[in-house]
């Protein structure tokens, strides 16, 4: 029960400071307050006298975009590569294996600076597509690693099945095996995708305005002269709206995801 | 329907290890045929090149007279029953059945009718409309039979179908499956671990270790005449006493001055003679044999199988259940002179006086000629009798 208030507690706090004014805010009152939504407003509509959709909605377009694809790449290419790894007898696929988790072993800060000059040199700087590319190289070698376990564990017999009734090895591939692995490509979908969502190191550095994402734009709003704690709670609390949603949505497969290996078949 | 050949096949996989060694095989149109060995020797990769599932690294597959070597599995026309069933969970056992056929672009009242004929030939017919999660494991493995014979393939092979069943469902199965052969007369390669149901199942068994054929041969002609110190020590149950002897005039010695017929090949040293449990008896302690102690019995109802340690070598006897001897018991063993041992060169580990080459690995297939009359006992016996 304290863990759980501990833990609820930061949420709790986020979402109240969302609905306070300024003054509210610096008072730190917990329920002595009156509820605005000027803050939820803000986000979205720009304080600017000229009005419009305000940056944040950029941001906001820039990150559902990012991860929308980064996980999907990850995912269209890591789940055919986890399955050759699983089902071919490849040469060396231990070290190829290695090779590609050990791409995880650097933190991001220390190969940002080199790809910052890359991506300079390359036209990717400030680019959907560079972070697009990025995400989805960083997300690969999660997407290969879980989704071989799953592979492992649907038998090779019901492509072999397939096989011996005339259907080509990809084809017995989609047929045989791809539907047993839906539960496990969502629930590495969602991981990729929460992953990609919360980027923060790569996209301050690697961005400018154009293609910023949510995390860097909402650490951008601290600092200045006085920073509008509302505003901030706001805008977080509308971007971990989406995550939320779909974790919820396939919450039965990631369950059934993440328990694949304890159920006896 | 058709015969299958094979012809110096071996197998290497990418990280090295050989898994089929030359091998060359004939199986006879409409013959049982059961690969049995050990797990890893080579059996369920041999099966899965016939197949097509695995290319061999060299060697040749026919089946009937057609060259397979570069055909996809399903250009073979073959039918395999895997280990795990492999049946597709979200389909019904009705529309599993039918799969092969629908992935053939068969026309659907064709398809109702084979369905229904083979779903009826393994007495499955009013569980079509289930699905396999609700099949016990038994039935699962009917539908995955019916599914194999749905398609009249030229050729069954079968992946140890019946491990995962218990024991009991085991043995009818195995029946049902023998019966099943025998009535469509379809080729048959049954791969197994199990030398009962090799034993009990198999037209001709064929007994393969670290990738090599050792023998192949009717199942009392492999039981009677083991060709090599590895099939002797893996058929039958117990498999045979294996135990090294020397060469004394008429006689050879074993463990414990125990004295057996020699044979007339059996000379020179480093002899090791193969001995059935059935050859020997035992005798109370003053008899005339080898003095031991029984370590251990197993009552099998009609017989019992005693354990006696004679001079540090574990002799397994088969005695009838009137034999009331109990463990600790002070007694001999002796060997009965109508059986002559078999005994091999302690080196090679062959049969001595057997030809180099496993006597009957090649067989022309119109010589073999099995077909349903082989299922008979009585004609494996008098094959077997023969050799």
């Amino acid at each position: 029960m304290l863990a759980v208030v501990l833990m609820l507690f930061p949420a709790f706090w986020m979402l109240i400071t969302s609905l306070k004014d300024i003054q509210d805010v610096y008072a730190a009152t917990v329920f002595d307050f009156t509820p605005t939504l000027d803050n939820y407003r803000d986000v979205f509509v720009s304080t600017s006298a000229a009005g419009g959709a305000s940056d944040l909605v950029t941001n906001f377009s820039n990150s559902v975009i990012i991860t929308a694809m980064a996980t999907l790449l990850a995912t269209l290419i890591g789940v055919p590569a986890a399955w050759g790894f699983s089902r071919f007898d490849i040469k060396g696929a231990k070290d190829q294996l290695f090779f590609i988790l050990s791409t995880r072993f650097m933190p991001p800060v220390v190969v940002v600076i080199p790809l910052f000059v890359m991506y300079r040199w390359a036209g990717l700087y400030d680019t959907r597509t560079g972070l697009i590319l990025l995400y989805t190289a960083f997300n690969l070698p999660f997407t290969i690693w879980m989704m071989k376990g799953f592979v492992d564990e649907i038998p090779g017999e019901y492509e072999d099945a397939l096989m011996m009734d005339g259907y080509s090895r990809l084809q017995a591939f989609r047929q045989g095996s791809l539907p047993l692995l839906v539960p496990g490509i969502l629930a590495t979908a969602v991981f990729s995708m929460i992953f990609t969502w919360n980027e923060f190191t790569f996209a301050v550095f690697l961005t400018g305005s154009t293609a910023r994402t949510v995390p860097p734009a909402i650490a951008g709003l601290l600092g200045g002269q006085s920073t509008p704690w509302g505003l901030v709670a706001a805008a977080a609390m509308v971007f971990a709206v989406p995550v939320l949603a779909f974790g919820f949505l396939v919450r039965k497969h990631l369950v059934a995801g993440m328990t694949f290996g304890a159920v006896r078949r | 329907m058709s015969g299958i050949h094979i012809e110096g096949l071996r197998k290497q996989f990418p990280d090295g290890t050989v898994a089929v060694e030359h091998l060359d095989l004939e199986i006879a149109d409409g013959e049982l045929f059961v690969l049995l060995g050990p797990s890893g020797c080579g059996k369920t990769t041999t099966l899965r090149c016939i197949a097509g599932l695995e290319h061999q690294t060299s060697g040749d597959v026919r089946i009937g007279d057609q060259l397979v070597n570069g055909r996809r599995a399903g250009e073979r026309d073959i039918a395999m029953v895997f280990q795990f069933y492999a049946l597709y969970p979200h389909l019904t056992a009705r529309d599993n059945i039918a799969f092969p056929l629908r992935a053939q672009k068969v026309a659907t009242s064709e398809v109702e009718r084979r369905v229904a004929a083979s779903a009826e030939m393994l007495k499955i017919t009013d569980l079509l409309d289930r699905k396999p999660s609700r099949l016990s494991g038994g039935e699962q493995q009917r539908i995955a039979l019916a599914r194999a014979l749905v398609r009249a393939p030229q050729a069954f092979l079968m992946d140890e179908p019946l491990t995962n069943l218990d024991a009991e469902l085991r043995i009818d199965m195995r029946t049902e499956i023998k019966h099943l052969q025998a009535e469509l007369g379809t080729t048959m390669v049954y791969v197994t671990h199990d030398q009962v149901e090799a034993m009990s199942l198999g037209d001709r068994i064929g007994i393969m270790n670290g990738g090599r054929l050792e023998q192949v041969g009717a199942p009392l002609d492999v039981y009677r005449n083991p060709a090599t110190l590895f099939t002797a020590g893996f058929i039958g149950t117990p498999p045979m006493n294996l135990f090294d002897v020397a060469v004394d005039g008429p006689a050879l010695v074993g463990p414990g001055g125990l004295r057996l017929p020699r044979p007339a090949d059996a000379t020179g040293t480093g002899l090791v003679a193969g001995v059935r449990a059935e050859w020997l008896g035992i005798a109370g302690p003053d008899g005339d044999g080898a003095s031991g102690q029984v370590v251990a019995t197993e009552s099998l109802g009609d017989e019992t199988i005693y354990v006696v340690d004679v001079a540090d070598q574990r002799l397994s006897v088969r005695e009838p259940p009137t034999a009331q001897w109990r463990d600790g018991d002070a007694v001999t063993v002796h060997h009965f002179a109508r059986f002559e041992p078999r005994v091999y060169d302690g080196d090679t580990g062959r049969l001595l006086g057997a030809d180099p080459a496993p006597a009957q690995a090649m067989r022309a297939p119109g010589d073999a000629a099995p077909g349903p009359t082989t299922t008979d006992p009585a004609r494996s016996g008098a094959d077997a009798g023969t050799a």
